[in-house]
């Protein structure tokens, strides 16, 4: 690794620390922002009692500075103390940690089926062309305008009314028994992202088909496949990478659609019910955690597209 | 007879894909404009009281009554639709004035001024980037509470660094073009060019990133709303009549989610037509 490449390295760690640094100060002041007392904030905008503003008042050092209940805020967080929900009367880590489980599972899930299906169907796309490439570009049109929860409700109508192939409410247990309840919210909130990867897919391997070095490797005779896999896929992938992988990241966030749905107690589904019952202490954790998990991914997909193309990320920074 | 066939030969591929891109630009503008029709005067219209309970059968299937049936408290589901169009299509709408002019004001300043104000506001845009628009909305919502103006405003600065990014590398490309310094060297004033020659020449390109905000606005909101942070029932959001009619999907009415969908997808699929239509023509005038 050259001197400018581990320099260029830790100067996107740094603008990712101070990103980090500045969403946390925005969700913390959340509770500044908020209209009224930052008592009735914490404890859900209902009038707490004597004991809880006593209780909320110590936990979150209100009696301090501003600047330094951030301070303890962030140090706690940063420590596994996520503080406590006045409403669910639980240490918030004892409500997000079983359900984190499943709505990483969910999100794996369904990258598998964008990743197959998007790519795949780019590829068939750009290589076929005529019939099957206007097929694509149809569905992908129409596929684009799907959000989750339209999807979602197309399934439970078709699979939980019409053919009962698939459960439509609850995780499951077990492994597989989750994986086959995790089956239609999976392609709910996969549709999307299927159309926008298979677009994207197609119009880079399009422009790398297109390129002299691939006519070259044509006259030298080398077999179609080889050509497909070493000079054009690989070329056109860091295109792919990039710009699907920002969209990615943010499935976290997108899946309490799903989730909300599909009856399923993951993380998302908890965000949801703790924004409706005003429960800020809940909601900024879960926040944090999403934009957390949406900076460092975006993050390793940069480094991994630097990587495989070190001369896009360098016209990237010049640009 | 053609001129393609008067030249002897089929007629031109490009020119045969673009007339059948035409029809599908027409259909999706006549889409629009009825969808904005329809949500001025959709509550007019309305055959009967939107709230009104049970001026029909339980989830009754569509009839010459009830157009498009009615849903499980017997309410017409046509009315309530038409009722729910505005704050289906305006709140969208809302979102990406806010954010394009927001967007552009940034961009265009970023881009002119260089140097820290670049450095310090693409800094901002870095970090509003980082929140994704759900979790912001979401956030807003458990600060100032359930209803459609906490996320409108959210959506708003979530949609801020799309519009910004796009508009700053366009205004930094456009002021670095010889006609920009031949302008300051006739002594046009700052403000004469940024408005009188560089807002209008970014202006296709803003237009475009509108049109495709709008569709995304408009699927955030009524997500938003499905989860029950958004508009509130008995208000016939179409979000809200989605989420509502889920439970009677079981039951074999469809009607009541089934058809406020299929409005969401079809008002999407018609905007990002236009929008692509629109960033092609941004693309060829650039030529």
């Amino acid at each position: 690794m050259s001197a400018s490449t581990i320099r260029q390295l830790l100067g996107k760690l740094g603008a990712l620390a101070l990103t980090l640094f500045l969403s946390s100060v925005v969700i913390f002041s959340s509770i500044l922002l908020t209209p009224g007392d930052p008592v009735a904030a914490i404890a859900g905008g209902r009038r707490p009692t004597p004991e809880m503003i006593e209780a909320i008042r110590e936990a979150h050092h209100l009696d301090q500075p501003v600047w330094l209940q951030y301070l303890y805020w962030i140090g706690d967080v940063l420590r596994g103390d996520l503080g406590t929900s006045f409403l669910y009367k639980a240490p918030v880590v004892d409500l997000i940690a079983p359900r984190l489980g499943v709505t990483v599972l969910l999100v794996l899930y369904t990258i598998v089926l964008i990743v197959i299906f998007g790519i795949g169907s780019g590829i068939l796309a750009a290589r076929r062309g005529g019939a099957v490439d206007k097929t694509v570009l149809v569905a992908t049109s129409v596929g684009v305008a799907m959000p989750t929860f339209v999807v979602a409700i197309l399934l439970i109508w078709v699979f939980g009314r019409l053919l009962s192939w698939f459960p439509v409410y609850g995780a499951g247990e077990g492994l597989l028994d989750t994986l086959y309840h995790l089956t239609l919210p999976a392609i709910s909130l996969a549709v999307l992202y299927i159309a926008y990867l298979s677009r994207i897919t197609r119009s880079a391997i399009v422009a790398q088909q297109g390129a002299e070095h691939v006519d070259t490797a044509m006259v030298r005779g080398i077999p179609r496949g080889r050509i497909f896999r070493n000079h054009v896929f690989l070329n056109a992938s860091p295109q792919i990478l990039s710009i699907s992988g920002a969209t990615v990241a943010g499935l976290f966030a997108v899946s309490a659609i799903a989730e909300q749905a599909f009856g399923i107690g993951g993380i998302g589904s908890l965000l949801v019910e703790a924004a409706a019952r005003k429960d800020l202490p809940v909601v900024q954790v879960l926040s944090l955690l999403l934009v957390a998990l949406f900076v460092v991914l975006n993050a390793v997909i940069d480094v991994v597209v630097a990587v495989i193309d070190p001369d896009s990320a360098k016209s990237r920074r010049d640009a | 007879m053609s001129v393609g066939q008067l030249a002897g030969g089929r007629v031109p591929r490009a020119a045969r894909h673009a007339a059948r891109r035409d029809v599908l630009f027409i259909a999706a503008a006549a889409v629009m404009a009825v969808v904005v029709l329809v949500s001025l005067i959709g509550p007019f219209l309305a055959p009967y009281d939107p709230n009104q309970l049970y001026v029909g059968p339980v989830s009754g299937r569509p009839s010459a009554a009830h157009l498009l049936g009615t849903d499980d408290l017997g309410r017409d589901i046509l009315s309530r639709m038409l009722a729910g169009s505005p704050t289906s299509v305006f709140a969208p709408v809302v979102v990406v004035i806010l954010a394009t002019s927001l967007g552009s004001v940034v961009a265009v300043v970023s881009a002119w001024f260089g140097g820290w104000v670049d450095a310090v506001l693409t800094r901002i845009i870095e970090v509003i980037f980082a929140i994704p628009g759900l979790v912001l909305a979401v956030l807003a919502v458990s600060m100032f509470g359930k209803g459609v103006i906490a996320p409108v405003i959210a959506l708003s600065i979530a949609y801020l660094p799309v519009v910004s990014r796009l508009v700053r590398i366009g205004a930094r490309t456009e002021l670095g073009k010889p006609y920009m310094a031949a302008l300051r060297i006739q002594g046009v004033g700052s403000l004469a060019i940024c408005f009188r020659h560089l807002v209008p020449a970014l202006l296709p390109a803003i237009l475009a990133q509108a049109a495709i905000g709008f569709g995304y606005a408009m699927l955030d909101l009524a997500a938003i709303s499905f989860l029950g942070l958004g508009a509130q029932p008995p208000s016939s959001d179409w979000g809200v009549m989605i989420s509502s009619g889920q439970p009677s999907l079981l039951a074999g009415a469809p009607e009541q989610s089934v058809f406020p969908s299929l409005m969401v997808v079809l008002t999407v699929l018609a905007v990002n037509i236009l929008g692509a239509r629109v960033t092609e023509w941004a693309e060829a005038a650039d030529r």
